[in-house]
């Protein structure tokens, strides 16, 4: 859908006249540019997943340019979209949960910081002199009161919803078709952690094309019932494990729809 | 034989006032006070005196020294009286905000942070007590003492205010684990009346307040009818 600015898209203090604000819009972009970033809201926990393609070439260490990161003890996010922007949300978020721990001596609810978040990245889309954040922010975390874990995700608007299952990035679109066929709505069955590991390996090793994409690495966090309810990065151990039983389940799927095509034959 | 003459800074220290009266500017108004809190299971009991005195005058012989901070959560005030209510206005405020915010009902245990967080970071410019205690989703029934200092100690119960130092030893020996609301009510109004009538400082009728999930209900009990006293 192509759509002409022209005039009303030089700031993002100005509506445009069918009532949007392209700067807004132009943030999203940004965001869908991103490496894919996939969170699940499993059963015994929450799973943080983000395709971290090797775009700085042979002489970067991989493990840096972190796109998952800690906000507090019990919330954490990842980012995609312009990385820069979103180490800037994710300072905020620790900033806000740490001075609600100051302040009130509690954990920072989840639905609290997520709204804190929004509220945040909403301020740079109504200011002329700054630019909206090109970034998605994916948020976990787990409410110590209520003893209840949610996923949240906030856009470059600053809008903010809780989600069973999220995707934000390239790769989005299909990824969410294969979200949507878990059974993580209430009265499903749900997906453990360890389950989700592997499903989100394979969201990420199915969208890849050869050729079109650069190679990548998978980075991952948790929290959950096997962490205390703390957010931590995924053990290297543990993700590598996964990548590997995700490829044999793509390849045993392919090797499927080749039998069928010979039988019909 | 001891020295009569004492140098002048220990002169200012002993000159027959309360550690009460002698912090307080001329003038100022104290809760020379007793004040007392109780948990029981499913909710607390809150006590205190009614005297508000300026030195040997009694400014007010019927005063209400236990405010509500939110829907479920009192506060006991001794010490100066206005420190304490300027200290317990904005802990309102705040836990009125915050609710709003997290659409919940906030904790006791926050209440007596931001009260402690006050107290601690303006402690050379007030002298205030607060007993902070009330009924949460997540705790039930708690109880904080909140001193001088600003220190934040949670207990079973608690006692605070110059009348208290009379009766550490009748609470620690009557009281029991287990205790139903109206134990905790009869034990609270005991306890008040005996440090009513041993300190100057308290006096008039006794308060209190019972925090439950269900409610709050306020009550006093008369000073000619006090379990204990002249």
């Amino acid at each position: 859908m192509a759509s002409s600015g022209s005039g009303y898209d030089l700031s993002s203090s100005t509506f445009s006249p069918d009532g949007r604000i392209f700067q807004v819009e132009y943030a999203a972009k940004a965001v869908e540019n991103g490496g894919t970033t996939l969170g699940i809201r499993c059963s015994d926990g929450i799973l943080l997943c983000s395709e971290k393609p090797l775009v700085a070439g042979r002489m970067a260490v991989p493990a840096s340019g972190r796109r998952v990161h800690a906000l507090s003890s019990y919330a954490g996010a990842a980012v995609t979209g312009f990385l820069p922007d979103g180490r800037q949300v994710v300072a905020r978020g620790r900033e806000e949960a740490a001075g609600y721990l100051d302040s009130f001596g509690a954990p920072i609810p989840p639905t609290v910081l997520a709204e804190r978040l929004g509220s945040y990245v909403h301020y740079f889309t109504l200011h002329g002199a700054l630019r909206p954040f090109g970034a998605s922010t994916l948020m976990a975390g787990y409410d110590t009161a209520e003893k209840r874990h949610s996923l949240h995700m906030v856009d470059p608007s600053g809008m903010s919803y809780e989600y069973y299952a999220a995707a934000a990035g390239r790769g989005r679109q299909s990824a969410k078709t294969e979200l949507e066929k878990l059974p993580l709505q209430p009265g499903g069955a749900g997906v453990t952690l360890e389950r989700g590991l592997v499903i989100l390996a394979k969201i990420l090793h199915m969208l890849f094309e050869e050729g079109r994409d650069k190679p990548f690495v998978i980075e991952m966090g948790w929290m959950g019932v096997r962490t205390g309810w703390k957010f931590s990065a995924v053990p290297d151990g543990l993700v590598k494990a996964a990548e590997v039983e995700a490829k044999k389940e793509l390849e045993d799927e392919e090797g499927e729809d080749d039998e069928g095509e010979e039988m019909e034959e | 034989m001891a020295s009569l003459y004492a140098p002048p800074s220990l002169r200012q220290q002993h000159d027959g006032k309360s550690a009460e009266t002698r912090n307080l500017k001329p003038g100022e108004i104290s809760s020379g006070t007793t004040i007392m809190a109780v948990c029981f299971n499913g909710g607390v009991v809150l006590g205190a005196d009614s005297r508000v005195s300026s030195g040997t005058y009694v400014v007010n012989r019927v005063s209400d020294k236990i405010v509500q901070l939110h829907e479920r959560i009192w506060c006991c005030r001794s010490g100066s009286a206005a420190d304490t209510q300027a200290l317990t206005d904005i802990v309102k405020h705040h836990l009125g905000q915050i609710s709003i915010e997290t659409g919940r009902l906030p904790t006791v245990a926050m209440a007596a942070h931001l009260m402690r967080k006050l107290i601690y970071g303006n402690k050379d410019n007030l002298m205030a007590g607060v007993i902070v205690g009330g009924w949460d989703p997540v705790e039930g029934g708690s109880v904080y003492n909140v001193t001088l200092g600003g220190s934040c100690v949670r207990q079973p119960f608690t006692i605070g205010g110059s009348g208290s130092s009379y009766i550490y030893g009748l609470v620690d020996a009557e009281c029991r684990s287990g205790m139903n609301a109206d134990e905790c009510n009869a034990f609270v109004k005991k306890a008040v009346s005996h440090a009513m009538a041993r300190d100057g400082s308290s006096g008039g009728i006794i308060r209190t307040v019972v925090v439950t999930e269900d409610g709050n209900v306020r009550s006093y009990t008369e000073g000619n009818k006090l379990p204990y006293g002249p």
